[in-house]
């Protein structure tokens, strides 16, 4: 059931699958309405309106995107543009920081992820996230991939356990270059090993989205290659939200793009589109290269 | 049963409040068992909390009041001349009611009135501990029962959980606040009635402290002299003289290590004087009776000086070099904040090392330096142990560093080591110059601290 | 011809290059001094009290007599524990030396031996009461001025009045040791007995277990309450006036001198609580008072050096706060947080001062065997021995002073290691 603030909005026309008439007309640099295609059929997430103030500056303004199952929906803008902002919205993480405060809505298959009634705990363990940095925990390559599903209990006995860190690590084409050093420290790692360890520890909990912020900055080429197709894999079983510096990746990865600039969501659509047509002159500045 | 029998006793409960409450979700959970909204031990330990924590929580109360509440019940019940008696008098009876009770030594015979108070007193006392077994067991399971019914498939046992160790975290990060309370307290509680018997102002200025006198009753009109001047003076003589051996040597030292010492001089000179912070202060207090003070006073006789074997200068010394090793670690730091590009700035016009350090590095840090010197102060002057062996006894008011003088931290050890009587002047005076003490640091603190946090702030 | 600037730099250079060596001459001197001091320290503690961990005992050839320790024949142990031993040791004293008839003299001779031996003649015959009717050859402590005259305390050469031991005394002495009768032995009491007002028969053990419960009632409150406080204020506390304010008390208390803690346990725990005066659970209470600020500020640090990016990447798997602090930042910032303990405890083992408010100064022969037990602790005993004139508790003070020193040192020792090996960079 949507509430009256959210019907109101869903009528609101300018935002809706409206197709706008194609090049030439770019919309000017001073609106930032959103255009494009924001809405989808079934969402597993839908934020409507979503701002986001660290004290009392403004670092999201009115967001509203829907995320569909089985998609993986990239997220490009200049630094400081409020990507990481927007993302640790999706699970909450910003929590964590003692200024940040977010209104709007955002829910997770129709319920409110930040109504009181939910916990935070079984939310994140649903809207799963890997960082920038990789950062696997100080243990073994086992453990980093037991952990959630120990905290959230979801193996019965040992042996079920097992079963779900050669699974996740196999899905995280991990699983051949670690399963001889399942008890060494996952630090040892490579970098690009370290990140998908990460990742492999993220789907060990069974998410329903994966939301991954810059997951290839701090690797090289090879390793960001392995990533990538790791992620065109994940995309059978997982709706995915990235952050990306790399309009190259967004386009490599993605079926849909948002374009953000300064806490504005400019233009979202698919990213075929996006990138050869862009509607916005904010998004087509970015996308040629004028600044970013 | 005894307090540690039932808190082994609440511990099994537990344990078993544990296991009981973790099956207990397994099975309102039935097959499925991710249906739980939280793992099933935290079902256990919120059963287990429920059983344990509110039934200490009546222990910690029972323990602390029982005697109390006792004594007064014993007390009332005596027979009405007893009533009458003051209330030192009553302490007295009370205790030795207690001491006949645990089969201790007695002050007096006991006449028939006090044997039945002690039997009274016994059977109240037995009463109270049965008494107690019931009601603690019988808490530890209600908590335990009531945290069992709770238990569903959609309760949130670890946020509960969770909430309760957070209230418990909160409880300790509290208890500095409670500890200055207690601190203020009791030292504040005592002062005043020592100052009901002398006054404030007789206290402050006075110029002869002999507390030893006040208990002599014989000496009519003598109620002991109480001017806390010459300990005043005693306590800033001794500190100022450890202050004027710790502070250049300490800076110096830092200066030196830090700006000009090659690095494995530093490396070894460096833990080597911070020995001097981990000595502990009855080795200095040691130290400076058997060796300093004999050396100086030889030193003082070749000199034909009349040194005394317990001169302040003795005891600063000594207590200076306690405290290089504090003065010299704070500079270090705060020396070490300066940023480099100050530095930098400073010898591309060309000017020495020293020039550097004297213009730039120094004038940059005096804050911090200025905080770091008050907090060393605050040290010396609530620096015990050296005085009390080092230091004399005689209130002596003077500036000569070759006589005796006493200070604030000895007249508290020797007020209250030995006989303490909570009703004369001279136990009570011990708190108020504790208060003295407590006031004089705290205020040196709470600005050391604050410069020095200013300090910091500036170059972070 | 006007002088340029260098020539005008070049003139001061001199002076200005003086300067510049004055001033690293100061440094210099005072890192001399600091260290000059701890060697001083050093050297006068160690020349003192080495000389401690020997004592002089004497060979006695005792002749367990029947008719002075049971005289009825009934081998009855209690009767046996009330008999006159000292009577044994004058016998031998007196056959060791048959030309001493005064009875001033004798009073003297006997005193040679320690009044411990006697304990040590009854001790044997409890244990073997076959040894009834025979004569043994015993070693017994000899007295303290012995001892001291032995170890070369006892100038003989300043006028006899101005001496403990007359010549007379000196002379038994002398003959003991010609016939090999008196032995510098390893000074086993020193390290098992109580305190006493014997010098040769004070020991430091029965401080060192008043420390030791002392510090185990210190530890097991201040650690976890360090911990947990330390965890709330680092982790969960929201920066607001009433967090600001604990911190400023625990920075306060911190600096508060050590004496004014006692006074707060003198009131609060003996007076308003009526624990037992002398105890070392209140010692170890007032020392947890003091300990805590360290603790605290120590595990502060330790938790703040744990990486943000591990506590995002628990939480990001959905660990509550709780589980993310119990299950990964606690195990990483746990040796830190042992580091600055021990650190903590340490400073407590030395520290004194509030304990004599509450106590812990009395003289106690008896080991404590619980932390209610009246008891003092090591330095405390340092502090009192300080206090006595007899030149042989010089050297015990100083040796009791050694031990301190060496559990210090072994503790810190420990720390640094702790650091050492659990030393993480990020
Ligand atoms: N913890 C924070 N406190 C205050 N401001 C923040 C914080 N994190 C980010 N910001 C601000 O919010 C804006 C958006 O930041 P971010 O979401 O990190 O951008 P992006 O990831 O797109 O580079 C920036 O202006 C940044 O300065
Ligand atoms: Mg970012």
């Amino acid at each position: 059931m949507l509430n009256q603030k959210q019907a109101v909005l869903l009528e609101r026309p300018a935002k809706t699958n409206d197709v706008l008439p194609s090049a030439p007309v770019k919309i000017q640099d001073t609106d930032t309405k959103t255009v494009g295609q924001v809405t989808v059929d079934k969402p597993i997430m839908t934020t409507r309106n979503v701002d986001v103030y660290y004290d009392d500056k403004q670092a999201i303004r009115n967001v509203s995107i829907d995320i569909a199952y089985n998609e993986v929906l990239s997220m490009i803008g200049p630094s400081g543009c409020g990507k990481s902002t927007f993302l640790r919205c999706l699970n909450r993480m910003n929590d964590t920081i003692e200024s940040a405060r977010v209104t709007g809505s955002i829910e997770l298959e129709g319920h409110d992820i930040y109504d009181k009634k939910t916990d935070v705990v079984t939310l994140r363990a649903r809207v799963g996230m890997v960082f920038q940095k990789p950062n696997p925990f100080p243990k073994s390559v086992y453990e980093n991939v037991a952990y959630g599903p120990r905290i959230h209990g979801l193996a019965r006995n040992q042996s079920e356990l097992d079963e779900i860190v050669e699974t996740s690590l196999r899905r995280a084409g991990l699983w051949d270059e670690v399963k001889d050093r399942l008890r060494e420290p996952g630090t040892g790692l490579s970098g690009g090993q370290q990140q998908r360890l990460c990742i492999a520890r993220c789907i060990a909990v069974n998410p329903d989205v994966i939301l991954m912020d810059e997951p290839c900055s701090a690797l090289d080429p090879i390793a960001t290659a392995r990533i990538e197709e790791l992620i065109d894999e994940l995309r059978q079983n997982y709706s995915i939200v990235i952050v990306t510096h790399s309009m190259q990746q967004a386009a490599r990865v993605s079926q849909r793009t948002a374009y953000f600039h300064l806490g504005d969501l400019i233009e979202v659509g698919e990213t075929s589109i996006i990138f050869t047509n862009p509607q916005h002159k904010l998004t087509e500045d970015y996308l040629t290269g004028r600044f970013g | 049963m005894s307090t540690p029998l039932l808190i082994a006793v609440l511990l099994l409960l537990a344990a078993a409040a544990f296991e009981f409450g973790r099956r207990r979700a397994l099975q309102v959970a039935g097959p499925e068992f991710r249906t739980l909204h939280s793992l099933p031990r935290y079902y256990g330990s919120y059963t287990a909390l429920w059983c344990a924590l509110p039934a200490l929580i009546l222990l910690g109360a029972w323990l602390a009041f029982e005697d109390k509440i006792i004594t007064i019940l014993v007390i009332a019940d005596l027979p009405a001349a007893y009533q009458s008696l003051s209330e030192p008098e009553l302490n007295l009876i009370v205790n030795d009611l207690r001491n006949q009770l645990s089969g201790n030594v007695v002050s007096r015979e006991l006449n028939l009135d006090m044997q039945a108070a002690v039997k009274h007193y016994g059977s109240l006392r037995a009463t109270s501990k049965a008494a107690l077994a019931v009601i603690f067991l019988s808490v530890a399971m209600l908590g335990m029962g009531l945290a069992w019914r709770k238990i569903a498939p959609d309760f949130w046992a670890r946020n509960r959980v969770e909430a309760i160790v957070k209230v418990l975290l909160i409880i300790c990060s509290t208890l500095a606040i409670f500890t200055t309370i207690g601190i203020v307290l009791s030292v504040l509680f005592e002062s005043i009635r020592f100052f009901r018997a002398v006054p404030v102002f007789d206290f402050l200025f006075g110029l002869e402290w002999s507390p030893q006198t006040a208990i002599r009753e014989d000496q009519v009109g003598s109620s002991g002299a109480f001017g806390a001047v010459p300990l005043f003076a005693g306590t800033l003589l001794i500190s100022l003289i450890a202050m004027l051996v710790a502070a250049p040597v300490g800076l110096t030292s830092a200066i030196y290590l830090s700006e000009y010492s090659h690095p494995r001089f530093r490396a070894a000179a460096k833990p080597l004087l911070e020995i001097l912070a981990g000595i502990p202060t009855v080795v200095y207090g040691f130290f400076a009776a058997l060796t300093v003070a004999p050396l100086i006073r030889d030193a003082g006789t070749n000199f034909g000086l009349d040194v005394s074997s317990e001169s302040a200068l003795a005891a600063g010394l000594v207590m200076g070099i306690m405290i290089i090793p504090f003065v010299s670690s704070i500079s270090d730091d705060v020396i070490n904040a300066v940023p480099q590009s100050l530095r930098d700035g400073s010898l591309a016009l060309g000017s020495t090392q020293s020039e550097m350090i004297r213009k730039v590095v120094l004038p940059a840090a005096l804050p911090g330096i200025v905080g770091g010197l008050l907090l060393a102060i605050s040290r010396a002057i609530g620096e015990t142990m050296i005085v009390v062996m080092a230091a004399g006894l005689a209130a002596n008011l003077t500036v000569n560093p070759l006589e005796a003088v006493t200070t604030v931290t000895v007249q508290i050890v020797t007020l209250l080591v030995g006989d303490q009587e909570f009703d004369s002047p001279k136990t009570l005076a011990a708190f108020a110059l504790g208060l003295m003490l407590f006031l004089v640091t705290l205020a040196l603190n709470v600005i050391a601290l604050y410069v020095v946090r200013k300090y910091r702030e500036q170059y972070e | 011809m006007t002088p340029t600037t260098a020539d005008k730099i070049q003139a001061g250079l001199k002076k200005r290059y003086a300067a510049e060596r004055r001033f690293r001459g100061y440094g210099l001197v005072s890192v001399t001094i600091g260290l000059a001091a701890l060697l001083l320290l050093f050297v006068s503690i160690i020349g003192n009290g080495y000389s401690a961990f020997q004592q002089t005992f004497v060979k006695l050839d005792v002749q367990f007599d029947e008719a002075v320790i049971d005289p009825k024949g009934t081998r009855d142990p209690q009767s046996l524990a009330r008999a006159d031993y000292g009577q044994l040791i004058k016998k031998t004293m007196r056959e060791l030396f048959p030309e001493v008839k005064n009875r001033r003299d004798k009073r003297k001779l006997y005193k040679l031996v320690s009044p411990g031996a006697v304990f040590i003649l009854q001790d044997m015959v409890r244990k073997d009461p076959e040894l009834i009717g025979t004569s043994q050859t015993v070693w017994v402590p000899a007295d303290d001025d012995v001892d001291m005259l032995i170890k070369g305390y006892i100038d003989r050469d300043v006028p006899e009045s101005a001496r403990r031991l007359n010549d007379k005394e000196i002379a038994w002495i002398d003959a003991l040791a010609a016939t090999g009768s008196l032995e510098k032995r390893f000074n086993k009491i020193f390290f098992t007995a109580g305190d006493s007002r014997e010098p040769e028969l004070a020991g430091i053990w029965g401080a060192v277990v008043g420390s030791f419960y002392t510090l185990v009632v210190t530890l097991a409150l201040s650690f976890p309450i360090g911990v947990a406080a330390a965890v709330y204020l680092q982790e969960f506390a929201p920066r607001n006036r009433w967090t600001d304010f604990i911190e400023v008390n625990i920075n306060n208390l911190a600096a508060v001198p050590s004496i004014v803690f006692g006074l707060l346990g003198l009131s609060v725990f003996l007076n308003f609580m009526s624990l037992p005066r002398s105890a070392p659970l209140v010692g170890g209470l007032v020392l947890s008072l003091m300990t805590l600020p360290t603790v605290i500020i120590a595990s502060r640090a330790s938790l703040q050096s744990v990486p943000p990016s591990i506590r995002e990447g628990a939480l990001g798997m959905g660990a509550s706060q709780m589980q993310m602090v119990a299950h990964h930042v606690l195990p990483l910032a746990m040796p830190g947080m042992l580091t600055g303990t021990i650190i903590g405890m340490a400073r407590a083992l030395g520290e004194s001062a509030p304990l004599l408010m509450i106590g812990m100064v009395a003289f106690i022969v008896n080991v404590p065997e619980g932390p209610l037990d009246p008891s003092t602790v090591l330095p405390v005993q340092i502090y009192l021995w300080a206090d006595t004139p007899e030149r042989a508790f010089v050297e015990r003070t100083s040796a009791a002073t050694l031990v301190l020193l060496a559990f210090l040192v072994i503790m810190n020792g420990a720390a640094v290691w702790l650091r050492k090996r659990f030393e993480q960079r990020w």
